[in-house]
């Protein structure tokens, strides 16, 4: 089998602690490395993903296959250091302030890491200034706000207005998630979008990011 | 004989306890409360300031457990005994602070409002088999600072049972407990006839926020039962074994215990908790899983093995309706609570993964409690031997109908449920209207509130949580509360 797809068969099969030596045989074999990024570990998560996206399998097997991809990624890295490791997009994460439920987030954390972003996560009970600082900061163009409780929601209406206040509307948008939080309420406070799990958070940040965040 | 379910042997319940205790000692529990790290540390505990960390080894421990009380009561808003925790008996109350309420009328899951919150006290107030309310959802129509205490507020005014509930910010219970002190007078009074649980949460693993360990301080220092919610989600934030699960569960209430006990000793405590599966393909936390259930139970094995009451979050459903899902997962969970002998079990009209409260659950729930508190009196015999002259009654009369060891033992042998189970046969059930459970249990609903009394609270404490509640929605820029019907 040609290399790069036995690295992203590997993914598929769950069998993590193989990526990096088949990446490194890829690199003897003389493969660009931006191939083995894209025909091999980021071809294999996208099947995970999809797979993951049917149910026919569970997370902890894409977190197996993220742990191989990250395991092959950090071979890749000093050898992307020209083009940079592409990054699917660069988000701010957290629980809004007064909420300290984060299993939620942490979750939608670990698989948008998996699908390739670039998440600062920055915990939970965070104040709306925060996550505006921070991705003006970072540069990300992505905030995903998560609440559990009825009584944090209004935070995320604080995020969103600040972002606005701060002439930052288009460049920089915000998804909400979490048990009480409805499409409903993202369009009231004039959130961009809703995830209401894990794996659709991840497919709605692809598309606010496609759509030139 | 009254019966009941075992899930674990002493030798197992040793070992967990052992466990929890090493880790609480060795690896210690991460404490978000500055203050009361110097507490801990002043009674002994290991505290590592920098990480928050308290290591509470053996002696802390032991000392805690010795002066939890062994037993508590629970009295109404009008000073009447309602529950007496650690005496065997198992109450049920309304599982709370859903986020949704399930509209009889459309069938929807919405945000619930203030007329909702007094339709379900009044509900609440009728139904036989719940002991206590408790604070079952968060009214959407008042700002969201205020609405933890704003649901104790309709409680109190509106109805009569003791509230199981929970503050959401340290600040808030600061109203909650004046509410309480309104309907009490004292704090001496508060003190003696504990009105209201508090349900005070570690957070998984071995954690203990700011909010929810400074409620627990509070409510220590105003004498107010807590109940320990210890949620360990198997797989996921704990072992996925159901044993590793329980020594989590146990390391993270005893440190609940220590935390009460330091604050003032012989504060009331219930062992409670929350614990579930995580269900990896739907990322959820089941209640009506079968190992979540075994979990409740097996954990409240090892609360009365340290000689405490109990509670846990069960006999409650996932499903989105009131349907078959509903009534077997609230229907097994009540089963085996009451056979485990839970002190306190919440649960009842929840559904949805604890997010969504409805009425006419609550009714068909009644029932089940009813069932379940049948079942739990066991089998005993009542004037059935010598078995000889009831039988030569029989086959001399045909019947037995007016004899009179039926008429003396009818009602306390046979629990006859209300209106919303259908023991008609086919014609009659037809003749009076072929109704569905969900169509009975949306008329009981009706026939309750309209059966509604108010409140005997007198008209001075009323005025007083009135003026109370008012104040407080005025700091958070709500000139007026909601409409509120009679
Ligand atoms: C950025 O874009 C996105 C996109 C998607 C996003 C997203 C962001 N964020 C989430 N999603 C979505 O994707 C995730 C993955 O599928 C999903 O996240 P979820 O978080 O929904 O799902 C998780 C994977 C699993 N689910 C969970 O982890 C939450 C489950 C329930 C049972 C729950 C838990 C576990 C806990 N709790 Co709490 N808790 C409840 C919850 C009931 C429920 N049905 O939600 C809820 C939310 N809690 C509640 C309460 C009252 C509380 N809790 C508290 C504490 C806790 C624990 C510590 C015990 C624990 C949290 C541990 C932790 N580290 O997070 C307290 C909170 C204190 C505070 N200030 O925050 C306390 C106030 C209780 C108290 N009195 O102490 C209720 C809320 C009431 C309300 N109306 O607001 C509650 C509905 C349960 C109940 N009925 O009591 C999606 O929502």
């Amino acid at each position: 089998m040609d290399i790069l797809k036995e690295i992203a068969a590997s993914l598929e099969r769950g069998e993590d602690d193989r990526v990096a030596g088949l990446v490194r045989q890829a690199l003897e074999e003389r493969c660009a490395p931006l191939d083995i990024l894209n025909r091999g570990l980021i071809a294999g998560m996208d099947v995970v993903g999809e797979q993951f996206r049917k149910r026919e399998i569970f997370l902890p097997d894409v977190l197996i296959a993220a742990r191989g991809m990250y395991a092959g990624l950090d071979l890749l890295k000093p050898l992307l250091a020209q083009e940079g490791v592409p990054s699917a997009g660069r988000i701010v994460l957290g629980s809004v302030r007064g909420d300290l439920h984060d299993i939620g987030k942490n979750l939608v954390a670990i698989m948008l890491k998996g699908a390739g972003f670039d998440v600062l996560d920055l915990g939970a009970d965070v104040p709306a200034q925060r996550f505006v600082d921070a991705a003006q900061e970072h540069g990300a163009t992505v905030i995903g706000l998560s609440a559990l409780l009825t009584t944090t929601m209004p935070v995320m209406k604080e995020v969103v207005e600040l972002v606005r206040a701060r002439g930052l509307a288009g460049r920089v948008k915000v998804i909400v998630g979490g048990a009480p939080v409805s499409e409903a309420w993202a369009r009231e406070i004039g959130a961009d979008a809703h995830g209401y799990d894990a794996a659709n958070a991840v497919e709605r940040v692809r598309a606010l990011v496609a759509a030139g965040a | 004989m009254r019966p009941s379910l075992r899930l674990l042997d002493a030798a197992l319940i040793e070992r967990i306890l052992a466990e929890a205790r090493d880790l609480l000692d060795s690896l210690g529990v991460e404490v978000h409360n500055p203050a009361l790290l110097e507490t801990l540390a002043g009674h002994g505990a290991r505290v590592d300031r920098a990480t928050a960390r308290a290591h509470l080894g053996a002696a802390l421990v032991d000392r805690a457990l010795a002066s939890a009380p062994r037993e508590f009561r629970l009295h109404d808003a009008l000073g009447r005994e309602t529950h007496h925790f650690g005496a065997g008996q198992v109450s049920f109350t309304p599982g709370s602070a859903a986020i949704h309420i399930l509209d009889g009328e459309t069938g929807q899951m919405r945000a619930p409002v203030t007329a909702d919150y007094i339709r379900y006290v009044k509900v609440v107030s009728g139904l036989p088999h719940l002991a206590s309310q408790s604070t079952a959802f968060i009214p959407a129509d008042v700002p969201s600072r205020i609405s933890d205490s704003y649901r104790l507020f309709l409680s109190l005014l509106y109805g009569e049972k003791p509230v199981v509930t929970g503050a959401f910010t340290i600040e808030a219970f600061e109203l909650m407990k004046d509410l309480q002190l309104a309907v009490r007078g004292t704090g001496e009074a508060l003190r003696e006839k504990p009105l209201a649980i508090f349900s005070c949460c570690p957070t998984a693993p071995l954690k203990w926020s700011d909010v929810t360990s400074q409620n627990v301080v509070d409510c220590a220092t105003w004498g107010i039962p807590v109940e320990f919610i210890s949620m360990p989600l198997s797989g996921f934030m704990a072992p996925v074994t159901l044993v590793g699960s329980l020594v989590q569960h146990a390391a993270e209430t005893l440190s609940g215990v220590v935390i009460s006990q330091i604050t003032r000793p012989g504060a009331p405590v219930l062992w409670g908790g929350s614990p579930a599966i995580f269900d990896l393909r739907y990322e959820t936390t089941p209640m009506g899983a079968v190992e979540t259930m075994m979990m409740d139970c097996a954990y409240s094995e090892i609360g009365h093995s340290l000689g405490l009451p109990t509670q846990a979050y069960i006999a409650l459903s996932d499903a989105k309706a009131l349907d078959a899902q509903a009534g077997l997962e609230t229907g097994i969970g009540a089963t085996l609570a009451a056979l485990s002998g839970i002190d306190s079990v919440s649960g009842p009209g929840m559904l949805d993964f604890e997010s969504c409260q409805s009425l006419e659950k609550l009714v068909v729930d009644d029932e089940i409690c009813a069932m379940t508190q049948r079942l739990v009196r066991g089998i005993e015999p009542k004037d059935d031997f010598p078995a000889r002259p009831l039988f030569e009654e029989l086959l001399r009369e045909k019947h037995l109908l007016i004899a009179r060891h039926t008429r003396r033992h009818l009602r306390s042998e046979i629990a006859f449920p209300g209106p919303v189970i259908d023991r008609a046969n086919r014609a009659r059930w037809l003749e009076e209207g072929g109704l569905t459970l969900g169509q009975r249990a949306r008329r009981e609903v009706a026939r309750l509130i309209e059966a509604w009394q108010p409140s005997a609270l007198g008209d001075g404490v009323k005025r007083e949580l009135v003026r109370r509640m008012e104040g407080e929605a005025r700091r958070h820029g709500m000139d007026a509360l909601p409409e509120r019907e009679a």
